[in-house]
């Protein structure tokens, strides 16, 4: 293997490694904040990814009716819920927030789609198309389960995961769609070809990793989300809402998954059901940090993305069988040096 | 006295276990009101549900408000705080932070002067500002759960045995800073175990057994009640 070919797995090791640090990341955020294990994270990069290349080539994206749908079953099972306690402001507030807003986009995707509208245009568009779907998963699931065992949750989530695939076959069909790059530019690293795009990927996820820490470390609100997931009872105590923190995590989550799937969406193929495997895979970085740790959630993805890729040379079609494989030792070793995660 | 919180009819369960039942209490705007009973007789669960954090049955009224359906955060909002028996701090975040997000949803334009006051109040709190509160002491653990809450500036304090594993030095410290709280304004429901020391800061206290209240009246009455001496305060 010479050095040449070393840079070049590298730089796909690091492309891929990026994108499964967003998910772990967003994995980790949402365990630690509503303790569910969100297994349809990955679904938000392939719904991200093909509802903008849907966008790009003219077509209206099916994942609209989608969001117009969990948008008026969310508004109406609110109205129910508050249906003793509804006052002026709460009913503007369901009227607008679940009805006219996603109903509204809907339209705007339907006018837009077919106009050859600029590349961030359709970017910006293809993220709010997927990402209030989110919270409203959310609301309609979990919420009203939100005391459920980790167990029960996990079932719930896999149920969600589900509906997504069998709804992505129907919204974007069995075909795999590329988008076009962002810059079409090529640079040379030395030897090596790296194309604009993937410098743009590992570029916003270091952003958004900065941006995360920021949040997190700085900011009163990402303070909350954190005390929420460090002791939920006390978060309450001090009046944070744990609904809204349930909302603000999955809506970052979601808006990780959509930004992931646009980012990527020029350099790989996606299918309807491509998010699974690129979810896992941050699944498991997520697992090596224990639910735990950001940093070494981040660390766990980009060991990930290169052994993917190392493994992708020399045995392509083992590529998966040998990266799962790696990460059993890991995992071992993990459950032997912290055999209970406590719950207080 | 005006009268800041009624509760009737309160009854709280655990799955099929009635753990508190149809208990009434009423709390004055202002002085110490005392719960005091033996373990397990409902204590800490009045406490919880009185905050929100436990459904309950019955009637709650807030300062001529029912609150019966409100929301945790929105009795925080009203001016309920809650210092509970677990103190649920934010063990992974510094005592500043914690401070910090004890004027989350009520006080929060005042949060500087609040941080200030909490400091002036508990010095031993702004010399560990930085440290995390996982590595604080168990007296320095009850400040900053007294001081979370105090950033709020409560009208209601509930305070769930403040002096749980504390030597006898830091009880009086914090017995202090309750009086002191008192003589502030704020309202104090103090659940003890010290049930004499609770019952001679107090103006009025009810005793508490087997979930249910069995009697209450002027804390200067209950302290001569001989049956009350006998079952919970020794020989004075
Ligand atoms: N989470 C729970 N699940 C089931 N039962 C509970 C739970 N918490 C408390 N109980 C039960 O409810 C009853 C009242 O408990 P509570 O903690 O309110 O008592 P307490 O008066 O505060 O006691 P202590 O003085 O020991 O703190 C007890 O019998 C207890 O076992
Ligand atoms: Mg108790």
């Amino acid at each position: 293997m010479d050095s040449t070919i070393t840079l070049f797995l590298l730089q796909d090791g690091l492309i891929n490694g990026s994108i499964y640090a967003l998910l772990a990341v967003a994995f980790v955020l949402l365990f630690a904040v509503t303790r569910i294990i969100f297994v349809a994270q990955g679904d938000f990069v392939a719904y991200g990814g093909l509802t903008f290349a849907a966008l790009q080539q003219g077509s209206v994206p099916g994942s609209i009716w989608l969001l117009a749908g969990l948008g008026i079953i969310a508004g109406t099972l609110e109205f129910l819920r508050e249906r003793r306690a509804l006052t002026r402001p709460k009913v503007l507030g369901i009227l607008a927030g679940d009805f006219v807003f996603p109903l509204t986009l809907t339209g705007v995707a339907i006018l837009a789609a077919p106009q050859d509208m600029p590349y961030l245009f359709d970017m910006a568009l293809a993220l709010t198309l997927v990402v209030p779907m989110g919270p409203y998963i959310y609301r309609i699931c979990f919420r009203p389960m939100a005391s459920a065992s980790v167990l029960v949750l996990l079932i719930a989530s896999v149920g969600v995961h589900w509906l997504m695939i069998g709804l992505g076959l129907l919204f974007f069909g069995a075909e795999g769609y590329r988008a076009a790059p962002m810059f079409g530019a090529n640079f040379a690293l030395g030897p090596v070809p790296v194309s604009a795009q993937s410098l743009l990927v590992m570029g916003a996820t270091l952003a958004l990793l900065v941006g995360f820490y920021l949040f997190f470390g700085r900011t009163l609100a990402g303070k909350a989300l954190m005390a929420t997931a460090v002791n939920a009872r006390g978060a309450s105590l001090v009046g944070i809402s744990p609904s809204f923190s349930g909302r603000t995590a999955f809506l970052m989550a979601a808006f990780v998954g959509a930004i992931s799937g646009i980012l990527i969406a020029p350099l790989t193929t996606l299918y309807y059901d491509s998010g699974f495997l690129i979810g896992l895979k941050g699944f498991v970085a997520a697992i090596v940090a224990g639910f735990a740790s950001f940093p070494l959630a981040v660390a766990g993805a980009i060991a990930i993305g290169i052994a993917e890729a190392v493994s992708a040379f020399f045995a392509s079609a083992f590529k998966e069988v040998i990266v799962f494989s790696l990460i059993l030792p890991i995992l071992i070793w993990r459950s032997i040096r912290a055999p209970h995660l406590e719950e207080d | 006295m005006s009268v800041l919180l009624t509760a009737t009819d309160l009854s709280v369960s655990y799955g099929k276990v009635v753990a508190v039942h149809n208990i009434a209490i009423e709390l004055p705007g202002s002085g110490i009101v005392t719960l005091i009973g033996a373990n397990g007789a409902g204590k800490s669960t009045t406490l919880l549900s009185l905050m929100g954090v436990l459904p309950a049955k019955g009637k709650l009224m807030f300062d001529g408000i029912d609150i019966t359906k409100s929301p945790v955060e929105e009795r925080v909002e009203m001016g309920i705080s809650l210092v509970s028996e677990k103190r649920d701090l934010f063990s992974s975040m510094s005592v500043e932070d914690n401070l910090r997000l004890g004027c989350y949803r009520r006080n929060r334009s005042h949060g500087g002067e609040a941080l200030e006051e909490v400091f002036g109040r508990f010095p031993r709190l702004k010399e560990r500002r930085r440290q995390l509160a996982a590595t604080l002491s168990g007296g320095e653990r009850q400040m900053l759960a007294m001081g979370r809450a105090l950033m709020a500036r409560p009208r209601l304090l509930m305070l769930d045995e403040p002096s749980l594993g504390l030597a006898p030095l830091i009880v009086r410290d914090i017995f202090r800073i309750v009086t002191d709280l008192r003589d502030s304004g704020i309202a104090i429901l103090l659940v003890e175990q010290n049930a004499r020391a609770a019952l001679e800061v107090a103006s009025a206290g009810y005793v508490m057994e087997l979930g249910e209240i069995t009697t209450h009246g002027p804390a200067s009455e209950l302290i001569n009640d001989r049956r009350l001496i006998e079952s919970y305060l020794g020989i004075g």
